[in-house]
């Protein structure tokens, strides 16, 4: 008797640790919603529309945010999905097994580097060389919408480039996990029809497809909540634009930069509003690849006992 | 992959020779060994196997009957540090001659494998796969092919109906006669069976066996089983292997009734292994 | 198709999946290159031991924000290592509970926030009641980062304990708590250890959720009540700034970052290792 009731008092103790980390998650959704509801009785959906962000007139509008954050975060997905998967197959497919762990662990590396260093590198080196690209596009191609404004140097195109950068091994260490967890018996099946060794990893693709994606969707969730990189890179000027040229902003930059200049508590709810919108954004992206990702896996491995994704990026990284 | 007995007067197609030596048969085997690293694992292979018949591998497990079969359509080359010594013709040319392309032999050389392993496609894809990247694109010629095939198979009537339901979906006999049209899809000369029938019940692998016995009029078969009841039912010859060596090779009737080996003898009457 | 073009397509896709590791290292060398590059020829004495000097003139180095960074880890470290590291063994404990799989999602919820809206939340918690920055509010903040992380390696790792050690103590008669204490916490010590290091490499970094909660201060203080400034904070300020000899110093920064967070995560990752093959038969 005294036994369980031991056992209980430790099941309750330690579960109530185990419940902080619930009260904080729910207290994050909670704490953001009152602390943006200034802005969002005064603006309720307007605030998603409106283009105009005028601290000093009061007027607060949040699309150019999410347009930047969107699209530079689907710019970068278009550069880094095939890269990921590339190197994902390289690493499990291709590579001779001598050179797998290494790769693997350089590859990993890339989540290591903090934003700020990849902010850093970005405006004293790449910055730059952006713009001598810039400098060097065609007359002809510069009236396309999507180079169109000054060459600077900041902007979309070079927020873009690092963030794909940053999101490639978080990509590739999920994507790597899930070919390493297709059956072996789907390549050799393709292998006996007289596939050659491309068929056969095409074979290998299809059957983890839902996890690739996946993989790819848990880079876009990083990309979306990324801040001191492209808050150094993208240039910081609020404007809805198609052009890789022009400085734009982020939802995570705008907060990063004005936070501590929020003068007024409208101001501060406005910002705060848009870190709820970037809070829930990012729960549904990374909700929606875990579920696709633990549904690959528990197909592919019955047996296999596998970690989270993120406790497995972590102690590559 | 060295030819260990070439003969010294041979023209260059000394493959070609062996082939008159040994009559009719579809693949010979000649002193073939097979290394997984260091560990040699095939000691020595000798063996003609007739076309149009049934050829059963036995013997108990981690005798090298798997390693074997798989050796016929270099199904080990994904393998790495296996390699392989000696030589396996097919109509008398070498397959492991260098410049032998690996991709046509498995062509010729189609698989079942001892688990079914369908992809997570639709039955039609599936049967569809080998056509496919084989360069077919016509969509009647492939619709013609896939009903041949499964007709074939043996299992046209169960799913003609639902031809693009997930191959998933079927029960796991149905799986293997899907995985064996998937095979003959591709119009294989020779079929190896490794296990096919392991993993099913009673029912499924009855289908099974009638359909290898139907097959064999127009394929050279090679089938691994541990299943001694089933070497005597379904093939004409039988070669019994043994610590990666060939015991005896001969019709299944003599294994079976008249070895000539005491260790043939033991084994199929199931006094080990 | 023909069987020579699929194989030249096949060599192509191969050769352009090799092209695309070639494409990810490429960036990794050139920032490593810069950053030691830069970074270690700015480094010297006085980088460790002054203080930043006034706008513009140039000298000086960031002692203060070296200790602020230590003090905003450890202070990260007391809030988010009893938490993670209980919570973590219950969950290894009562895997299959409906709660341990309710708080294993939430961790990995927790994972994916933004940092940046980590430290909005700590700024409303820990900020805004006082009125101040502090260095409390950015170990809060960096501790909220570290909890998940620490969850999830220690319950990874107390996994790894053979069960049958905690089947023997139990058949012993022990309790669950002494089982857990006395038997598997001590095995899967080194495990928990080695999370915290992961957890602490990955907030090490983080320059976002300090911005508006410790935010930054140019002298020194070891004050955790006030402001206090952070290597990464300073790096930033530095790089955005007009002058020369502040970008110099930012490089020195990031240059001692990154060797922190390498140093990190080279332990870490050889400590897993080696706990892995001590774990299996």
């Amino acid at each position: 008797m005294r036994r369980s009731a031991d056992d209980r008092l430790f099941r309750l103790t330690t579960g109530a640790f185990a419940a902080m980390v619930l009260v904080i998650v729910v207290g994050i959704g909670i704490e953001l919603t009152r602390q943006s509801m200034l802005s969002i009785q005064k603006f309720g959906w307007s605030f998603w529309t409106g283009r105009t962000w005028d601290p000093v007139a009061g007027e607060f509008g949040a699309l150019p945010f999410i347009w930047g954050t969107l699209y530079s975060s689907l710019l970068a997905l278009l550069l880094s999905a095939p890269i990921a998967l590339g190197i994902a197959i390289f690493i499990s497919e291709l590579s001779p097994r001598f050179l797998r762990q290494p790769l693997a662990y350089l590859t990993d590396l890339l989540a290591a580097i903090p934003s700020i260093v990849y902010g850093l590198w970005g405006i004293f080196v790449l910055v730059p060389i952006v713009r001598k690209l810039e400098l060097l596009t065609p007359e002809p191609l510069r009236r396309l919408p999507l180079f169109h404004g000054p060459p600077l140097g900041v902007g979309m195109g070079t927020a873009a480039l690092i963030l794909a950068v940053m999101v490639v091994p978080f990509s590739s260490s999920v994507a790597r996990e899930i070919l390493k967890n297709v059956p072996s018996a789907q390549r050799e099946a393709a292998y006996a029809l007289g596939a050659t060794r491309w068929e056969a990893i095409k074979v290998a693709i299809g059957y983890g497809k839902t996890g690739i994606i996946g993989a790819i969707m848990l880079g876009l969730g990083r990309a979306l909540g990324e801040t001191m990189a492209v808050t150094m890179v993208i240039g910081n000027n609020p404007q809805v634009s198609l052009s890789l040229f022009t400085p734009q902003y982020t939802m995570a930059a705008v907060i990063a930069n004005e936070f501590t200049e929020a003068a007024d508590e409208l101001y501060l709810h406005a910002l705060i509003e848009i870190g709820l919108l970037l809070f829930v954004i990012t729960i549904v992206v990374n909700l929606a690849s875990r579920l696709l990702i633990w549904s690959t896996k528990k197909r592919a491995a019955e047996l296999v006992v596998l970690a989270s994704p993120a406790t497995k990026e972590e102690i590559a990284a | 992959m060295t030819i260990t007995i070439a003969m010294p007067s041979a023209p260059p197609g000394t493959a070609a020779v062996r082939e008159i030596e040994s009559g009719a048969a579809k693949i010979s085997v000649r002193d073939f060994d097979f290394f997984y690293g260091s560990a040699q694992v095939l000691h020595g292979i000798t063996l003609d196997i007739p076309d149009q018949q049934v050829t059963a591998l036995i013997g108990p497990s981690g005798c090298g009957k798997t390693t074997f079969i798989r050796s016929i359509n270099r199904m080990n080359d994904i393998i790495p540090e296996a390699r392989a010594k000696g030589t396996i013709t097919i109509d008398g040319r070498d397959i492991y001659a260098p410049g032998t392309d690996v991709v046509a032999l498995r062509r010729r050389v189609g698989m079942v494998f001892q688990k079914s392993n369908p992809f997570p496609k639709s039955i039609f894809d599936n049967v569809a796969y080998g056509l496919r990247i084989g360069g077919l694109t016509d969509k009647r010629s492939l619709r013609e092919h896939v009903e041949k095939s499964l007709i074939r198979a043996a299992l046209w009537d169960e799913v003609k109906d639902r031809l693009d339901d997930s191959a998933l979906a079927l029960s796991g006999g149905q799986q293997q006669r899907l995985c064996i049209a998937r095979a003959l899809a591709v119009d294989p000369e020779i079929l190896l069976m490794d296990e096919p029938a392991s993993a099913l019940d009673p029912t499924a692998t009855t289908k099974i066996e009638e359909l290898i016995w139907e097959l064999k009029a127009n394929y050279t078969i090679v089938i691994v089983t541990h299943n001694m009841q089933q070497a005597a039912r379904v093939s004409d010859r039988t070669a019994f292997f043994m610590l990666g060596r060939v015991v005896e090779y001969s019709d299944t009737k003599t294994i079976f009734m008249n070895p000539k080996e005491k260790m043939t003898e033991d084994y199929v009457t199931g006094r080990f292994g | 198709m023909s069987a020579r073009r699929r194989k030249t397509v096949s060599a192509i896709a191969e050769g352009l999946c090799a092209v695309a590791v070639i494409l990810a290292l490429l960036p990794l060398a050139f920032i490593l290159f810069y950053v030691v590059k830069q970074g270690a020829s700015a480094l010297n004495w006085a980088f460790f031991t002054s203080m930043p000097k006034p706008v513009g003139e140039p000298g000086g180095g960031m002692g203060n924000a070296i200790v602020g960074t230590l003090i905003l880890i450890g202070l990260a470290a007391l809030f988010a290592v009893p938490i993670g590291c209980i919570c973590g063994i219950h969950l290894a404990e009562y895997r299959d509970s409906r709660f341990s799989s309710v708080v294993r999602f939430a961790a990995d919820v927790l994972n994916g926030v933004p940092s940046i809206v980590i430290g909005i939340f700590a700024y409303g918690l820990a900020v805004l009641p006082v009125k101040r920055f502090s260095a409390m509010a950015g170990g809060f903040a960096l501790g909220l980062l570290m909890i998940p992380v620490v969850v999830r390696t220690t319950e990874e790792l107390v996994r790894l304990v053979p069960s049958g050690l905690r089947e023997g103590a139990l058949a012993l008669g022990a309790s669950r708590s002494r089982a857990v204490f006395t038997v598997i916490v001590p095995a899967a010590l080194p495990g928990i250890l080695t999370g915290i290091l992961v957890a602490t490499a990955r907030v090490a970094g983080e320059t976002a959720p300090l911005l508006f909660t410790s935010f930054n201060n140019r002298f020194w203080s070891t004050n955790i009540a006030q402001p206090i400034a952070s290597l990464t904070v300073q790096v930033f300020t530095y790089a955005i700034s007009p002058y020369d000899d502040w970008h110099r110093q930012a490089w020195a920064g990031a240059f001692l970052l990154v060797m922190i967070i390498l140093v990190l995560s080279i332990v870490a990752r050889l400590a897993v290792r080696r706990l892995e093959q001590m774990n299996r038969p």
